[in-house]
């Protein structure tokens, strides 16, 4: 049998095995509504006119109705604010009278609005450039921790019950590592598509997806194979930290290092985001680039060979993590007294074919 | 070539520990060769190294003459001792997965699969997760997760510690099965009675050493002494004073004793006859025990 049908073989169960998962089954679940909530949410309370009473034969009725405001003609229009019948009455003046707080909406209708010439339209609204990076950030931290995590406990499950000393008896260990890796990164890619169509699918059904899908669209595209190689970059350490310990229990000790290196990202790009110094050099630092590259080709400033250069980084780290993890993997896999040191795991290989 | 599996001069150490020295022994087709030593002795070290789970530090193993490779060892059915399945999956699904994972098709390796599960009484459990069968029954499946790519040769790590004696029984029969096919079985106890009951050949490890190995009846003839039992109707009291007998154990009517090299043991039985009724006069073999003691001391 050859080593790529082992791989097959070796992700093919991974899978049957994660999609029979209920906990994955539920954060799947989970994660699409969120994004639907997210995105429908916001534009239905957005949408919400404000109800408007006028006198009969006001002159800014018409203007109103224009407005797309739900307009009631009452004899007395402020006895309806009074008794909560609508939110805004329009007295001549014109003056707007409300309970509590001034409606927007109906002030905007009555105003007079000044020509906008905009000198640099392709500028991102402000909600929208916090949120789309802190989005990308978000979705590379959580699918590669929980994807990253249960690659560990695969691992351990396998060293726990022995189970590896079938395997390594049948298969080259490499496969097992890289059967591993691969349906993980199947299962974390094909989550965060069927987030991205959710949250897209919502956008345009609310808003007709005008203004931000275009803009997505570059950094969208960009972030798969950032994704991609940073997944596995971090898959083949989460691996090592899984070959190194005994229990299961253990595994949240052994990879506090590896933890640190996911969360520290995370945290930089949602909070400095908008220090353009962090946010370049991050653009550069394999653990960060993955969300890091993205958010600044939202931003728009970012020449055209930069996302190759970062993306070239990346991919060299993570072949090195491979090599890395890997050697740690082979070296911690089959030594079952207690928790294996880094150190030791990288020194001494038991496995003679390799 | 035979098909013979053959140890040369395996030596392995562990940081300063020397836990394997020159270990050499054979594991002949279709013989059920039992490995026997205290923990820690180096028994399931060595069988980590048949497998190729473990790299020794000299030595090779040979299989029909040639050295060990994967291809062979892909052909090899090994159960670890502590078992390792998975506990949540299904029996019949993960004995198929590591089927395939030993090279057999899909459709042969599901037929195997369910002949083995019916055989071994656990066919009505197949689809159940592992962890939800008894402690017995996850030991059949494991034995089952051994055999289900028709190995060529099985090395079994203690594969009945934990066994009543019927699932013993039922195991045995699968094993004898496979050695009538001329399938080499290497499997280790530390059950002595067990071994003394089911192997053809024999090897004695103790301290990372090879102290004896081959056939187990052959073993027991050179370990023999010149040892005897005699029960008689009276008091075999009367045993201490005929020349040349040494009492190992007497209890009023029956007398274990050795005799003085050049004593004749028909002498003792007419000085027995002369004295009264003899229920029963014959030479002691010695125990798998009596000689895993005498060897290992």
């Amino acid at each position: 049998m050859s080593t790529a049908a082992a791989i097959r073989l070796v992700a093919t169960r991974e899978l049957r095995v994660k999609l029979r998962d209920k906990t994955f089954l539920f954060s799947t679940i989970f994660f699409l509504l969120f994004a639907m909530l997210g995105t429908v949410v916001p534009a239905l309370i957005g949408s919400s006119a404000s109800s408007v009473a006028v006198a009969s034969g006001d002159p800014t009725e018409a203007k109103l109705r224009d407005a797309d405001l739900k307009v009631r003609v009452a004899a007395d229009p402020e006895q309806l604010v009074r008794d909560g019948d609508v939110e805004a009455a329009v007295l001549p003046g014109p003056v707007v009278v409300a309970q509590d707080e001034a409606p927007n909406d109906v002030v905007r209708a009555l105003s007079e609005a000044p020509e906008v010439r905009l000198l640099n339209p392709d500028a991102v609204d402000p909600v929208a450039a916090f949120l789309v990076p802190f989005a990308f950030a978000l979705v590379f931290f959580f699918t590669s921790l929980m994807f990253g995590l249960q690659i560990a406990q695969s691992v351990t499950e396998e060293k726990q019950t022995r189970m590896v000393e079938i395997l390594v008896a049948a298969v080259p260990v490499r496969a097992l590592l890289a059967g591993k890796v691969l349906a993980g990164g199947v299962l974390a890619l094909a989550q965060v598509a069927l987030i991205a169509f959710v949250t897209v699918a919502g956008a345009q059904l609310t808003d007709g997806g005008g203004g931000l899908l275009p803009l997505l669209a570059p950094a969208m595209t960009w972030f798969v194979p950032f994704f991609v190689f940073g997944f596995v970059m971090l898959a083949a350490l989460w691996a090592a930290v899984g070959a190194l310990v005994n229990r299961q229990e253990d595994i949240n000790g052994a990879s506090t290092p590896l933890q640190l290196l996911v969360m520290a990202p995370f945290f930089l790009v949602a909070f400095l985001q908008d220090n353009e110094t962090v946010m370049t050099v991050m653009s550069y630092v394999p653990f960060s680039s993955p969300t890091a590259m993205p958010a600044r080709l939202f931003d728009g400033d970012v020449a055209p060979w930069e996302p190759f250069v970062s993306l070239a980084i990346l991919a060299v780290t993570a072949v090195a993590a491979l090599v890395v993890g890997a050697r740690l993997y082979e070296g911690g896999l089959l030594r079952t007294n207690g928790r294996v040191s880094w150190a030791t795991a990288w020194r001494d290989r038991e496995l003679q074919h390799l | 070539m035979t098909k013979v599996l053959h140890l040369e001069a395996i030596s392995r150490r562990f940081g300063d520990r020397q836990v394997l020295r020159d270990v050499t022994f054979d594991v002949a087709a279709g013989r059920m060769t039992g490995f026997v030593g205290a923990n820690g002795a180096g028994k399931t070290t060595t069988m980590r190294i048949i497998l190729g789970v473990l790299a020794p530090d000299a030595g090779t193993v040979t299989w029909q003459g040639s050295p060990l490779t994967r291809d062979d060892r892909r052909g090899f059915g090994y159960m670890p001792e502590e078992r390792g399945l998975y506990p949540k999956m299904g029996v019949r699904e993960q004995l198929v997965y590591l089927g395939r994972l030993h090279g057999l098709t899909a459709a042969a390796v599901r037929r195997n699969a369910d002949e083995l599960l019916e055989w071994l009484s656990l066919g009505g459990r197949a689809d159940d997760p592992l962890e939800q069968l008894s402690l017995g029954n996850q030991q059949r499946a494991q034995i089952a997760a051994a055999l289900v790519h028709d190995p060529e040769v099985l090395v079994l790590d203690e594969p009945f510690s934990g066994l009543d004696p019927l699932a013993v029984d039922t195991v045995v029969a699968v094993l004898r099965e496979r050695t009538a096919r001329g399938v080499p079985v290497l499997f280790s106890s530390h059950q002595l009675d067990v071994v003394e009951r089911l192997c053809d050949d024999l090897v004695i490890i103790a301290d990372g050493t090879i102290r004896a190995a081959g056939g187990r009846d052959e073993l027991r003839e050179a370990h023999a002494l010149p040892r005897y039992m005699l029960r008689v109707d009276g008091d075999a009291g009367w045993l201490r004073d005929q020349p040349g007998v040494s009492i190992v154990d007497l209890d009023g009517a029956r007398a274990v004793f050795d005799l003085a090299t050049g004593a004749d043991d028909q002498e003792v039985l007419r000085a027995a006859l002369a004295r009264g009724a003899v229920r029963s006069f014959g030479p002691v073999t010695p125990s798998l025990a009596e000689i895993f003691r005498e060897v290992t001391r």
